[in-house]
């Protein structure tokens, strides 16, 4: 390629064409393969991690896939005496916690960013960019002390009682207020994900051209008609990139959430019963499960975590595609 | 070019520099490491035996990984340590996928109590009975008639009782979980034992500082933690009914006494619950913790170290386990596991020096 363009220029040398690049001068062209050879070995050590991962996790899974095949999904029994697994609850678990999480968290982190990128004073953003960034480095385990003797003591005297009472006729505010359980687990959860949301929503409505505010300002839109039509619109499917880098945080978060979950493996409707995720079950019982078949059931949820945070990120994949199909891909 | 071609060469420097062998720190002659792996509940009371015994053999390193009780079962089944520690005896199913024989050598006990969050923490008398069917999720209230009948005078409120235990896999809830299926047919039928079970009630916390947390935090709940945890904290604990009728508050001195009174009956192997042992002053929610080792050795060198320091545990060992809150074996069973200790072999000669 680069031989073949350069070859009828001979007059290259007076042309101030960099030295490297001058026919004949051979180095650049090994440190082009070289380059490339580099590069493509990058890609490949992800491509064959994750798909050792996967090929290791359902070799080591083989006993339980076995015994139980398909029930294991579906049955809602974790018995390790009398060794009878089923993951639902777990998956449940998981998905209803991220979901709960991300509830929270996306309307907070996005409006978190949008005001430090658009309405705030230009004094205050750094601050208040770098106290919201600060949350992203505080250990989980951290989050779950606090969620211990915090949250959860407020959530049980104060929310939970007053959301009974105000809406309590909705299955999801009844039941007997423990402070953990699944609410708890959801604002942790939004908690801990926000960071990312914001700081890389930020990012994104910066690069947002400033023709683009000046041009909608400009035919009379107001300050809010300008963010919705000119910024969010242009910035969506980077937006849609910053809510799934916490959605994907958010199904792996375990040990925050192990805390105050409640760890039941039980499918309740109420948002104030205790629940267990597929993280938190692995790490809570891994260590001391000595039978077999008990191992190859956890390594099995390891298995199942493995495939639904795969399947989630494919959907939301989809949608940003679908979304964004019209719109260039935000870059920086 | 000539950038990346700098950036190359101190790139390479770099790479000789932390490549190359760091000076060796001057070593004792013929030093000799065996390696651990196991159970994290006596790891203290491990670690500091592995300090004391280097002052009796230094030329001996220890390497213990606390890596749970599952994990050292299936690392000595494996072989791939000298010796496995365990909260919980192996089944008979799991000692027959070892390649030899596996000892079980009891090294000190620790017993699992009950402690709860009252207004005012008043010292509560639990009965057996009474304590299975709490966990049961059959008592639901603390002003229930039976507990109100064990502790006369004691002002119970009407508040529901929150059961707190423990969510993570461990040899605490193995022994709380044997215990209630020794002295309730429900539980045996409907939970059994095991490191983790099916909970009938009740919310699950990560270790004790999990379950202590959750308690102390929640007005009415009840849980289990270890001994060792709870006089640290200096939590509320329940004084608990033994077999000979006495209400029994958990101390180092009661938990030894449950394996004094369980000396008598020992099997050989010494795979036995202490839970509900006979005995006045026994406490009943009490076991032993277990090192696993292979009856033949197979290297003579660290099989004469191990088996050294196992003697030493029984014996010298001791006097550091109530100072880390374990409760150290009784004169009799120290005497046993001597015994047992002299029987590791190495081409079936005794390893042990006679002393």
């Amino acid at each position: 390629m680069l031989k073949s363009e350069l070859a009828g220029a001979s007059t290259a040398e007076r042309l101030s064409v960099p030295r490297s690049l001058v026919p004949g001068r051979r180095r650049g062209v090994w440190g082009d393969r070289l380059y490339q050879a580099a590069v493509r070995a990058a890609v490949l050590v992800f491509v064959v991690v994750v798909l050792g991962i996967a090929a290791l996790l359902v070799y080591a899974a083989r006993p339980a896939l076995a015994a139980f095949g398909w029930r294991f999904l579906v049955t809602a029994d974790w018995d390790p005496v009398a060794e009878h697994f089923g993951a639902l609850p777990f998956v449940y678990g998981t998905l209803a916690s991220a979901l709960l999480g991300m509830l929270i968290a996306v309307p907070l982190g996005v409006g978190t960013a949008i005001y430090l990128a658009e309405l705030a004073p230009f004094w205050i953003r750094p601050p208040v960019a770098f106290l919201v960034e600060l949350l992203a480095a505080i250990p989980s385990v951290v989050y779950g002390l606090w969620g211990i003797f915090v949250l959860a003591p407020l959530l049980r005297s104060w929310v939970q009682p007053g959301l009974a009472r105000g809406l309590g006729f909705l299955p999801l505010f009844q039941g007997t207020p423990y402070g953990v359980g699944m609410l708890a687990a959801g604002i942790i959860l939004a908690i801990m994900v926000v960071p990312f949301i914001v700081a890389v929503s930020r990012e994104v409505l910066l690069a947002v051209p400033t023709q683009q505010r000046e041009a909608a300002l400009a035919l009379g839109a107001t300050r809010w008609e300008t963010t919705r039509l000119a910024v969010l619109r242009y910035a969506r499917s980077g937006l849609l990139g910053a809510i799934l880098l916490g959605l994907g945080r958010a199904l792996g978060e375990t040990m925050a959430v192990t805390m105050v979950i409640g760890n039941r493996p039980e499918i309740a409707l109420s948002l104030f019963a205790p629940g267990y995720t597929m993280a938190s079950v692995i790490a809570n019982e891994f260590t001391e499960a000595t039978s077999d078949l008990y191992l190859a059931a956890l390594i099995e949820i390891g298995l199942l975590l493995f495939v639904v945070t795969v399947a989630v990120n494919a959907l939301a994949r989809l949608l940003v595609w679908s979304v964004g199909g019209a719109v260039k891909e935000v870059r920086e | 070019m000539r950038k990346l071609a700098i950036v190359l060469v101190g790139l390479a420097a770099l790479a000789l520099v932390v490549g190359s062998p760091l000076p060796e720190p001057p070593r004792a002659a013929a030093e000799l490491l065996i390696n651990g792996a196991g159970a994290t509940f006596p790891y203290p009371i491990y670690s500091k035996w592995f300090d004391e015994y280097a002052k009796v053999q230094p030329t001996l390193r220890f390497n213990y990984q606390s890596i749970g009780s599952g994990g050292g079962i299936r690392q000595i089944t494996e072989r791939t340590v000298d010796f496995g520690a365990t909260d919980g005896p192996m089944t008979d199913e799991q000692l027959a996928k070892a390649p030899g024989e596996l000892f079980h050598i009891p090294t000190v006990l620790g017993a699992v109590v009950a402690t709860y969050n009252l207004p005012g923490n008043p010292s509560l008398r639990l009965t057996p009975d009474i304590l299975a069917d709490i966990f049961l999720g059959k008592i639901e209230k603390w002003n229930a008639s039976r507990i109100q009948a064990a502790n006369p005078g004691v002002a119970l409120p009407g508040d529901p009782i929150i059961v707190v235990h423990r969510s993570d896999g461990s040899g605490t809830t193995y022994i709380f979980a044997d215990y209630l299926a020794k002295v309730s047919h429900e539980w045996e039928q409907k939970v059994g034992r095991g490191t983790s079970v099916k909970w009938p009630v009740g919310l699950g916390g990560k270790g004790n500082e999990g379950v202590a947390g959750q308690i102390k935090s929640t007005p009415g709940a009840l849980g289990y933690v270890e001994l060792a945890y709870a006089i640290k904290n200096q939590l509320p604990v329940g004084a608990i009914r033994n077999q000979a009728g006495q209400f029994i508050v958990p101390t180092i001195e009661s938990t030894t006494a449950a394996a004094a009174g369980a000396a008598r009956n020992m099997p050989a192997d010494f795979r036995v619950s202490l839970t509900n042992a006979s005995g006045e002053k026994a406490y009943p929610i009490a076991s032993f913790t277990w090192l696993l080792v292979y009856k033949e050795q197979t290297d003579e060198a660290k099989g004469k170290a191990v088996v050294n320091f196992l003697y030493w545990a029984a014996t010298d060992g001791q006097k550091y386990a109530a100072d880390l809150l374990y409760a150290p074996l009784p004169p009799q069973i120290a005497k046993q596991v001597e015994a047992k200790v002299g029987q590791l072999s190495f081409h079936g000669k005794p390893l042990l020096v006679a002393r």
